[in-house]
């Protein structure tokens, strides 16, 4: 098993106030590859903090982090930006798609950024097939405001695997939808993570991070518990469960 | 590949908001067809000057009586008397390839006829005068050597004083009129020839023998003027040095610098002409580039509100992997695009505004392609010069703040 993610002593203060901020203070955490990891915490935990620098959107002031055997803290603005390319896919909470664009076209984004020749056509229909994946290929040529959310947030999780990422980072990417999308959504991550894709989950909602493997909750900086999901839901299961939905 | 994927991104941005991207490039749109009109509108009165010059031929020179400038003093060439009839005589005997000379003595007068009278310029001249200036004749014929040594009383008449005094050359043809009580027959009326290039009628004229002129209406003795015109294809340089040559021998000045005369060839004249409006040309091609910069500040003003305005854009392609320079070339695009669009419309435009101005006024506008490029290239320059600074701010955006942005 080799790691995806491995965080030494990391720290990350900010120091444009007066007193300093401790936003992280001495993380250390390994994260194997195919693991499906939710990282919990109240507001200003530091979970979103940690979430930016394993996302390479930012930088430790301490520490080391190791993202698929490369070294993020010392790397330039452009570095990050192109590991934040090939090596992570992310998904927000309000699903951040281009306005006005189609669902096809906001897919291809990633590769269009990727500096590696691939035609056109070849990026057409990789996209589409990603599109396929999520079950969201007959809307490809909807813009966002003719989706719903479930469906944005489809074609998001769509973009971020586009350019075969070793991690995908999900920032409460639930928050935004009812409890039947979710689970939805939930399912289709349980399902990528279960073809190996390595999975961090950022939330504060304790029956989503039921869907995990791995729990990890953040207090005031720190790691608190590091504890395996016993109990482990399973969103196909779940979907059956649920009241049917009046769809009258 | 990825520089025309930029492209196409910058275009699909601008087409998104129509009406914004026309609105800030109407500042460039004014700028360029105000530049592209106003050179044009001088180039076109400088044409006009050229072509007429063209017209009295460019095989002309003429000596003026006179020192343009002693000891700091400026008489104005033609005041000081110094030419005299012997002069113009010698340079038609002894300067080689001249064809033909004449004296020029000018003076306002009022002519009458009946109970008319009109006040128009006398011009004495000798019979080669109609060759040199290449006069045509409406009615009649010119003066001959012999009316000049006969101080005969004849005289010709242009276009506007025929037009004056009998309503048509037909009915002045024989007339006789009065030029200071002293009558003369009219013997001919001169083919019309509009203004020249100094804004004068050339056609409100009464022309007589210098003879007559200086003894009979003038009382003068020296001559203000000797016109001369070189054979065809002949060089002018040279025969303008041997004229000075010989005037300065026979007034004995033994600096050219001294000389009491000044010759100009016709181009020189022209030159002179046209100075003032090449002056004018440049001052209104400048006056118009400022509105081009002001084209510019309105671009980078809608640039910077439209980079606020995509702060969250900015951040998911941030996110996504793009690079800092990525996004600066996708704005700086987008104003370079706004400004040559701006520009190209500009140059339709001022093609247009041309084409109305020749419909609608005298003034002819050539439109060369100097001022074209030059603005188009102008253009192009304040959309990168003003574009530029917007497009760093997108691309320093930190994609933390940017997503976040509502």
């Amino acid at each position: 098993m080799s790691s995806i993610i491995h965080l030494d002593q990391l720290e990350k203060v900010y120091r444009s106030a007066e007193e300093p901020v401790y936003a992280v203070r001495g993380v250390t955490l390994d994260i194997q590859k195919g693991e499906f990891v939710a990282i919990m915490g109240t507001s200003g935990s530091g979970k979103s903090t940690l979430m930016n620098i394993l996302g390479c959107l930012d930088r430790p002031t301490g520490g080391s982090y190791q993202l698929d055997g490369v070294e993020v803290s010392s790397l330039s603005r452009n570095q990050l930006s192109d590991l934040r390319n090939r090596k992570i896919g992310f998904i927000f909470q309000n699903f951040n798609l281009l306005s006005r664009t189609t669902a096809l076209e906001n897919v291809e984004l990633p590769m269009l950024y990727r500096r590696s020749a691939m035609s056109r056509r070849e990026q057409r229909d990789k996209a589409m097939k990603m599109l396929d994946l999520v079950g969201i290929g007959k809307r490809a040529y909807h813009t966002p405001n003719q989706l719903s959310g479930g469906q944005q947030q489809r074609v998001a999780i769509a973009r971020a695997l586009i350019n075969d990422p070793v991690l995908l980072l999900a920032d409460e990417s639930t928050g935004n939808l009812d409890t039947r999308t979710s689970i939805e959504i939930l399912g289709i991550f349980q399902r990528l993570n279960d073809a190996g894709i390595t999975i961090v989950m950022v939330t504060h909602e304790n029956d989503v991070a039921q869907y995990a493997r791995r729990i990890i909750v953040m207090r005031d900086g720190r790691i608190r518990s590091d504890t395996p999901v016993t109990q482990r839901l399973n969103a196909e299961e779940e979907l059956k469960n649920l009241p049917a939905v009046d769809a009258a | 590949m990825r520089f025309f994927t930029t492209l196409f991104t910058a275009f699909r941005a601008l087409r998104r908001n129509k009406m914004r991207s026309l609105l800030t490039a109407l500042g460039i749109i004014i700028g360029v067809a105000a530049v592209i009109a106003m050179v044009g509108i001088g180039n076109g009165a400088k044409k006009q000057v050229e072509d007429q010059v063209a017209s009295m031929g460019d095989n002309v020179i003429m000596v003026f009586s006179g020192s343009s400038s002693r000891g700091g003093m400026h008489g104005g060439s033609g005041s000081a008397g110094t030419l005299t009839i012997d002069d113009a005589n010698a340079i038609a005997r002894e300067v080689p390839t001249v064809e033909a000379v004449t004296p020029e003595v000018e003076g306002s007068t009022r002519i009458s006829y009946g109970n008319q009278n009109w006040s128009t310029r006398l011009n004495g001249v000798s019979a080669d005068y109609f060759k040199v200036r290449s006069w045509t004749f409406s009615q009649g014929t010119p003066f001959e050597e012999r009316d000049v040594s006969a101080v005969a009383k004849v005289a010709l008449i242009g276009r506007t004083v025929s037009t004056q005094l009998f309503g048509t050359d037909e009915e002045a043809l024989g007339k006789t009129v009065r030029i200071k009580h002293v009558p003369f027959t009219i013997i001919g009326v001169l083919g019309p020839k509009g203004a020249s290039f100094f804004g004068r009628d050339q056609d409100d004229t009464i022309v007589v023998p210098y003879t007559s002129a200086m003894k009979r209406l003038l009382g003068i003795k020296t001559i203000p003027r000797i016109t001369l015109s070189v054979e065809r294809g002949k060089p002018l340089a040279p025969v303008q040095q041997q004229i000075t040559e010989l005037l300065l021998q026979r007034h004995n000045i033994a600096n050219e610098r001294d000389a009491d005369f000044s010759v100009r060839t016709q181009e020189e004249m022209a030159r002179m002409a046209t100075a003032t409006s090449s002056i004018m040309t440049t001052l209104l091609g400048f006056v118009a580039s400022i509105s081009l910069i002001v084209g510019g500040i309105g671009i980078m003003n809608i640039m910077l509100v439209s980079v606020t305005e995509r702060t969250r854009e900015i951040g998911i392609r941030l996110a996504i992997g793009a690079r800092g320079s990525d996004i600066l070339l996708q704005f700086l695009i987008e104003a370079i695009t706004l400004s040559l669009l701006g520009g190209m419309i500009g140059v339709a435009l001022a093609f247009g505004v041309a084409e109305l101005v020749r419909e609608f006024t005298e003034m002819p506008v050539l439109i060369t392609a100097g001022p074209v490029m030059y603005s188009f290239g102008f253009s192009a320059a304040v959309g990168i010069l003003f574009g530029f600074y917007p497009a760093r701010k997108a691309a320093s955006v930190d994609p933390i703040e940017a997503l976040r942005y509502e």
